[in-house]
């Protein structure tokens, strides 16, 4: 991919756009829903899934 | 090198950029795609001699030191690092042990026990798990009444991670902390973090502004850093009185918010830190590895 795609959230169902240089396994927020989306895959076509919630010792 | 993570956040795209403009590539390991006997090298990782560490899960950061150091692995940050910072209890004994000036803190093992412990830090306090982030499940308690109720919750619904309750007195700041980034020991940066609510984590959406690194708060951060073993790591303190105050340290620390902030390139920082410094340190030729 080499141009901004519009895709749709899993979740919500808005439109999701999608930076040309993106990567799998990059997390992405639907600016619709705000949920936290990961990049599955780029091919053969874009996929997001939603990301996994956070755990109880998920942070820094 | 490996740069392993829970999807690819901010941080880790800018690490990865860092690297690649060093010629030094990170290879990406999805930590859910991780595991295997720990006799050899952990299946769903590509053989390296150095390992960047950068789960979303504490336990799975330090599972994976351990495992790699087992191995002759250098991993950034090291294995006693993350477990030092992932606990707070153990940075509070780390920071006493090294006489760095630290926030108060008390535990307790049964709610009776917290009580005493509340009376004695008096109120308002804050109750925090010992092993967590992000602001998550820490209470502001204003009086005895609320500290029983929230230990008496702990005990009964809170599993392991709550088994012994943090307590630390409430600093009245007027909502905002700092937070400054040693890498390689050196402290490179520091923000402000400001908000409306009393709890100041970035991540529940206080604002980030730049504050400038004196020769205090680079000597508190830098002597926070060494207590926890050193590498990169981000130190939380208190303004106080008394000066600065260390509050927590973050052995795998974001920065998305401080980059423009502070002007500071964190990740580049990192990245020469860990292709001069620690990747050159390895020593350990990936392929005789196991």
């Amino acid at each position: 991919m080499s141009v901004a795609t519009i895709t749709e959230c899993p979740v919500c169902a808005g439109d999701v756009e999608v930076a040309g240089d993106v990567i799998v396994g990059e997390l992405l927020d639907c600016g619709d829903c705000g949920a936290e989306l990961e990049v599955r895959a780029l091919s053969p076509e874009l996929r997001l899934d939603e990301a996994p919630m956070a755990a109880e010792d998920w942070g820094e | 090198m490996v740069l392993v993570c829970t999807g690819i956040r901010a941080e880790e795209k800018l690490l990865l950029g860092a690297f690649e403009k060093r010629d030094a590539p990170l290879r990406i390991a999805d930590d859910r795609e991780i595991g295997g006997n720990l006799g050899s090298w952990p299946e769903g990782l590509p053989r390296a001699d150095v390992v960047l560490l950068r789960s979303k899960s504490h336990w799975r950061n330090v599972v994976l030191a351990r495992w790699l150091a087992h191995l002759g692995v250098r991993t950034v940050n090291a294995p006693e690092v993350l477990e030092t910072c992932g606990d707070k209890i153990r940075t509070t004994l780390a920071l006493h042990a090294a006489g760095v000036p630290a926030a108060p803190a008390s535990v307790a093992f049964t709610p009776q026990g917290g009580a005493r412990a509340g009376e004695a830090l008096g109120f308002p306090l804050v109750v925090k798990p010992a092993i967590g982030s992000w602001g998550r499940l820490v209470g502001r308690v204003n009086d005895a009444d609320a500290l029983e109720t929230v230990l008496e919750h702990k005990e009964a619904l809170g599993g392991a991670p709550h088994a012994v309750p943090y307590l630390q007195p409430y600093y009245e700041l007027g909502g905002r902390d700092l937070r400054s980034f040693v890498v390689g020991d050196r402290c490179v940066a520091a923000i402000a973090r400001s908000s409306t609510h009393w709890r100041t984590n970035t991540a529940l959406g206080a604002s980030a502004s730049a504050f400038e690194v004196d020769d205090a708060l680079a000597s508190v951060s830098e002597a926070a850093a060494r207590a926890v073993g050193g590498g990169v790591v981000a130190v939380d303190l208190f303004e106080t009185d008394d000066g600065y105050v260390v509050n927590e340290v973050n052995g795998t620390m974001e920065f998305r918010n401080s980059v423009d902030t502070t002007g500071v390139d964190i990740p580049g920082l990192v990245a020469d830190w860990v292709v001069t410094g620690a990747g050159r340190a390895a020593g350990v030729d990936s392929e005789a590895a196991p």
